[in-house]
């Protein structure tokens, strides 16, 4: 009797797991080991010709080609700008929305409209925005706010056409990591505060002794997540610029994707990809390992 | 007096805080203002200057003019159709393999669930080129249905692992109440674990429902045929290769939006419970 039940749990729980475990399998497992065979292959893409196996040649040139350096290079300068920005105004929003008593929900609604809005959308709107010599920062900087004399060449000029893609990751971010850090302040509790006041502890002195420590978590957690979300900037960068002027502002995500489909050089492609995600990884690891204390760790 | 003092200290406080976030909150929307004005106006291949905030003449033209424009409302369905049955196959596939993961006994149970959580840390793009061409060797390119299930596939991994942390949480007594009435474990399923977790699923179906409708890169990747093309990927070839007529880019994708805010304000409580699971789950 107690087998029998134990036989029909099991085979229970293999029917409930079969569905989703067999798409997962054919559409998503396979092709990522497919990718990482496909890297160590010049592969071609016409029917029945033969996959030259290359080692790691693929690896080899993405270490020697200047536009990987370059892609790289953007990736780093993407994570590093967009990350601090997003955690430092998020932060400093969600601070404040933790202290005021009416309009709570209606703020937290409003800085969360641009996660909400497509990539594809807030992108053709940054890149009206920063249009040249006649769109509306160029105008807001000469004619209103009279900074500049004459209007920035923005998505023309190597040196400026990242900066619209900055601002967006920027501006995109800050609603979702205040949500998420905005709820973790709301469970500190209240008394640790009174009880620092009259101990006459100053604002600066509870942000930094008791709210920081206690929402400490939360923070390694929107860190490390906003980290892997910077090296995966793709669509800002395809809308905005599509990598140009010269390929100037090219990232990992957009080089890749260009090899792949424009140049149909897919071990190629496959490789960086590999790299990217051997990237992410050890820096997700190394995160986690060094910022989180050890009786966070299990 | 000292302490009316202080109440007037605290409300100048109080005022200041809601200028600052107020502030933000206009940096938030200013952007969008543009983009309505915009859509707005006519001519928009020439820049106005000094461009107006609120338009002249207004003229709902570019709203017309997208929505009747070659395929468009083809496209709105496309990407309706495609988000709406992916949800429900997400929902019920992540689901049902949740229940497993959290509430039953089987061989191999750690080990799939390893590379579920081994999947989650992969970049997305990494699978895409031979995804490209295992939707070639199955014939699924040029396909809403192709879609559909790179979509599901996609999205079972992270709602799978959330899903399971919230079923954990429900009781066990139950469980055990219909298994000695002669239930089994679909009854359990169906009858108890679905209907205990409304909230979770709705989440779960939000989040998915914006993801799919938002989707661009694998319909970008997987779709030629300019009849089978869904909403973003349509938008992004509104803009031209010489000029672009922003008010009718911005037209088109204010009705793509349509769906996003009314899924997003009516559910917004959903919203915030959802992001907080994934938050202290993660």
């Amino acid at each position: 009797m107690k087998i029998n039940k134990k036989k029909q749990q099991v085979f229970s729980a293999y029917l409930f797991i079969l569905p989703g475990l067999i798409l997962y399998l054919v559409f998503l497992i396979y092709p990522i080991l497919k990718a990482f065979q496909m890297s160590f292959y010049e592969w071609s893409i016409m029917p029945g010709e033969i996959n030259k196996f290359v080692g790691l040649a693929n690896y080899g040139r993405a270490f020697s080609d200047p536009i990987v350096g370059l892609s790289l290079r953007n990736t780093i300068l993407y994570t590093v700008v967009t990350v601090p920005g997003q955690m430092i105004l998020a932060l400093f929003v969600a601070l404040l929305l933790n202290t005021i008593t009416k309009g709570k929900v209606f703020f937290r609604v409003v800085y969360y409209i641009p996660v909400v809005t497509s990539w594809v959308i807030v992108s053709l709107l940054f890149k009206y925005l920063f249009q040249s010599p006649k769109g509306i920062i160029n105008y807001m900087l000469v004619n209103v706010l009279h900074v500049i004399q004459e209007p920035i060449p923005w998505l023309r000029a190597a040196s400026t056409a990242f900066i619209p893609i900055l601002a967006l990751g920027i501006w995109k971010g800050i609603g979702w990591t205040m949500v998420i850090l905005l709820s973790a302040l709301q469970t500190i509790p209240p008394e640790l505060y009174e009880v620092a006041e009259i101990d006459g502890a100053n604002g600066w002195q509870k942000l930094t002794k008791i709210t920081l420590p206690l929402i400490r978590p939360t923070l390694v957690f929107t860190f490390v997540m906003l980290m892997i979300g910077g090296f995966n900037v793709f669509i800002s960068v395809v809308m905005i610029t599509n990598g140009g002027p010269l390929q100037k502002t090219e990232v990992i995500l957009s080089y890749l994707y260009h090899q792949a489909f424009d140049f149909l050089d897919f071990g190629y492609g496959s490789a960086l990809s590999f790299l990217l995600a051997l990237i992410i990884a050890t820096l997700s690891y190394l995160q986690i390992r060094f910022l989180r204390k050890p009786e966070e760790l299990a | 007096m000292k302490n009316k003092a202080y109440k007037i200290h605290k409300k100048i406080q109080m005022i200041v805080l809601y200028i600052i976030v107020g502030l933000g909150a206009v940096g938030m929307v200013l952007p969008f203002s543009w983009m309505v004005s915009t859509s707005f106006k006519e001519k928009t291949y020439f820049f106005e200057y000094p461009p107006e905030l609120i338009p002249e003449n207004p003229s709902i033209k570019n709203y017309i003019n997208a929505w009747t424009s070659g395929n468009f409302q083809h496209y709105f369905l496309n990407s309706m159709f495609v988000a709406l049955i992916s949800v429900f196959f997400v929902v019920l596939f992540s689901a049902m393999m949740a229940y497993a993961f959290a509430r039953l006994e089987f061989p191999g149970k750690e080990v799939i669930f390893y590379t579920i959580i081994f999947v989650l840390m992969v970049p997305n793009m990494v699978g895409i080129i031979p995804q490209f061409l295992v939707a070639k060797t199955l014939n699924l390119r040029n396909s809403l249905l192709g879609l559909i299930l790179f979509y599901v596939s996609g999205s079972i991994p992270f709602n799978t692992f959330l899903l399971r942390g919230f079923f954990e949480t429900l009781p066990h007594e139950l469980e055990d109440a219909i298994l000695i009435d002669g239930g089994n474990y679909f009854t359990i399923f169906f009858k108890m674990i679905i209907p205990l977790s409304t909230p979770a699923l709705a989440t779960v179906s939000i989040f998915s429902f914006l993801g799919f409708w938002d989707e661009y890169i694998l319909a970008l990747t997987l779709i030629d045929d300019v009849s089978k093309r869904t909403l973003p990927v349509a938008i992004a070839t509104f803009q031209g290769q010489h000029g672009t007529d922003w008010g009718l880019v911005f037209a088109a994708s204010l009705i793509a939006v349509i769906p996003v805010i009314i899924v997003f304000t009516s559910l917004q409580r959903y919203f915030v419970g959802g992001l907080t699971q994934g938050a202290f789950k993660g």
